[in-house]
């Protein structure tokens, strides 16, 4: 089938007209690994088999599931965004999990395989008052899939999330991610995404702080080779005063890749005090890479600190010349410098997510 | 020794093939090899080390694996087998006293947030490990306090046998009141200009550079 026709199987899953590259947030993010495959749903058994839910941790009644999924969806703007429709028009295994105090880690494997289908995934966490979690999430493809990830958490006043994805694909399979938090004061939340090897990823890591005076704490690395593409489009939302945001988003490009970020950060009036700073740095291997990377804050509040920055370099010669200058070939140097690169994200991970790094080869010990 | 700018950097880079300079005439004989055809790891491996005047930061690439790194090419180049990390340890910890370092260090990254003398000791415990033939250290001297200067100074002194060699790039006597010259070289404009023992640095710690400049002038002229 044409691309096109396959766009529309697509949009009709969806039941929302097809992500075109003359949308804003579309611009620079090509779905044609997307559009290459049918729609196929996932037939290869229940993606969770493996789920073993940890101490401290419970399944929520489907009427609860059912009355509180798509909330944190609505409250961090995303409802109506392509990939949550698409996830909805899928079908998708749902997952609600609550957490009433400290909880053992938890951790998520997804295999989407490479028989060109599609897996779906909805999870909700509810995190209550000074709750406690650490989440170790993997995705894997290892040929045509598209997986397709709607995840959304709630921390309740005092709560405590530590996130880590880690997710790998294969240059014929799709990732298309939503991460939707809302926060309450006083609890924090840290997420860390480590994506590699998708023919196309979108992650959306969408933060809401309903009334302010929480801790956000992102963490993101994306890398692409060959003709891939990764895209991170975050926003943090603070819609009260005296929160905070610190956030490091890093790519490598190498071969033909292409990485997007873009970061929004909105500050509303009511937003006073809050101590923001997001830093996009892209490392650049090749001359055929290409990185897109934009800060998008809207600041209206007038007392906050907001800072941003974005870098593009590629690695530093004075670093290699050091590295060589004491006997470490040259692609050896190389090496050192991407994973040392890497490591100021990677090693924010969760303990179990760090251990998963071997599955993807770029972050592999050099 | 020699005013700023004389070349006195420039020499130590060219020699270890700082990839910034183009070398567009002549040769460097090292061991029967033109150093000047060999790339920067090759002439570290074969014995020539230089020690930066400024350190290279590396974050986030631990100084502890970077030494191993470091220490197991220059040890296959000599035909030695390579040290696992344990084996590694034991031998860094043994050298650390070279330069009494604190261990902490190891497990930092490379030079990331080290003061000006925990630097240059880092450098110093490079140069214990590797155990170059030739040691080039550039203004090792610079930044360091009385005791840093005598700690980096002791380890020069500890590390000199009369297998190697070690240049000294450096603008003060202070240094050479602790690490005994047997050598010294004056340049200017890129040439050694004069050369003498140890007398001639304190010449030059009495007299300043003037008479470089006259010289210079001088055989400019002639």
């Amino acid at each position: 089938m044409a691309a096109t026709t396959l766009a529309h199987a697509w949009q009709d899953l969806a039941g929302a007209a097809f992500p075109s590259r003359r949308m804003e947030h579309w611009r620079f993010t090509d779905l044609a690994v997307l559009t290459a495959m049918e729609p196929r749903p996932w037939s290869s058994g229940d993606p969770l088999a493996s789920l073993q839910l940890p101490a401290g941790v419970t399944r929520l009644p489907e009427a609860e599931l059912a009355a509180v999924a798509g909330q944190s969806l609505a409250h961090a703007g995303c409802s109506d965004h392509w990939p949550v429709r698409l996830n909805a028009g899928a079908r998708p295994v749902r997952l609600g999990l609550r957490v009433e105090a400290g909880a053992d880690p938890l951790q998520l494997a997804l295999d989407a395989g490479g028989a060109g289908e599609l897996l779906a995934l909805h999870l909700v966490l509810l995190l209550e008052p000074g709750a406690s979690l650490a989440v170790s999430q993997r995705v894997l493809a290892s040929g045509a899939a598209v997986c397709s990830l709607v995840c959304e958490a709630r921390l309740a006043a005092d709560a405590q999330l530590h996130w880590g994805l880690v997710a790998h694909g294969h240059s014929s399979a799709a990732l298309l991610g939503h991460l939707a938090v809302t926060q309450e004061p006083g609890s924090s939340l840290e997420l860390v995404t480590v994506c590699s090897g998708w023919g196309c990823s979108r992650l959306e890591p969408r933060v809401q702080q309903g009334r302010g005076a929480a801790r956000t704490r992102l963490r993101g690395l994306q890398w692409v080779d060959d003709n891939q593409l990764a895209d991170t489009h975050s926003l943090v939302r603070f819609d009260g005063p005296d929160g905070q945001l610190d956030q490091l988003h890093k790519t490598v490009a190498a071969g033909a890749g292409r990485s997007v970020f873009n970061g929004a950060v909105q500050v509303p009036r009511a937003a006073q005090r809050t101590d923001a700073s997001q830093l996009s740095r892209s490392l650049l291997l090749s001359d055929r890479a290409r990185v897109d990377t934009k800060p998008e804050l809207e600041i209206v509040a007038d007392d906050v600190k907001c800072a941003h920055g974005a870098t593009v370099s590629r690695l530093q010669q004075d670093e290699l010349f050091y590295l060589q200058s004491r006997g470490i070939a040259a692609d050896q140097a190389a090496r050192l410098l991407l994973a040392g690169y890497c490591q100021d994200v990677l090693r924010e991970l969760p303990t179990v997510a760090a251990g998963w790094l071997p599955i993807a080869p770029p972050f592999r010990e050099p | 020794m020699g005013r700023n700018g004389s070349g006195k950097s420039t020499l130590s880079k060219v020699l270890a093939g700082h990839p910034a300079y183009t070398v567009t005439g002549g040769t460097v004989m090292y061991q029967g090899q033109n150093l000047l055809e060999l790339v920067p790891e090759q002439r570290a491996r074969l014995g020539l080390f230089l020690g930066f005047q400024y350190p290279v930061e590396i974050p986030g690439v631990s100084n502890l694996e970077f030494l191993r790194v470091a220490t197991n090419a220059r040890r296959q180049e000599r035909g030695e087998t390579e040290l696992d990390t344990f084996a590694f340890e034991d031998l860094v910890t043994a050298r650390l006293a070279v330069v009494q370092m604190d261990p902490a260090f190891l497990e930092r990254s490379v030079n990331e947030g080290f003061s000006g003398g925990e630097k240059k000791r880092n450098e110093i415990l490079q140069m214990a490990l590797l155990e170059p033939v030739v040691a080039i250290l550039d203004e090792t001297d610079s930044g360091l306090d009385i005791d840093a200067l005598r700690i980096v100074a002791g380890g020069v002194n500890q590390l000199a046998s009369p297998g190697n060699a070690t240049l000294l790039i450096t603008h003060y006597q202070r240094l050479l009141d602790l690490i005994t010259p047997d050598h010294v070289h004056v340049m200017a404009a890129g040439r050694i200009l004069r050369s003498g023992g140890p007398e001639l640095a304190h010449e030059l710690e009495r007299t300043g550079y003037d008479w470089v400049d006259q010289e210079l002038a001088l055989s400019e002229v002639g």
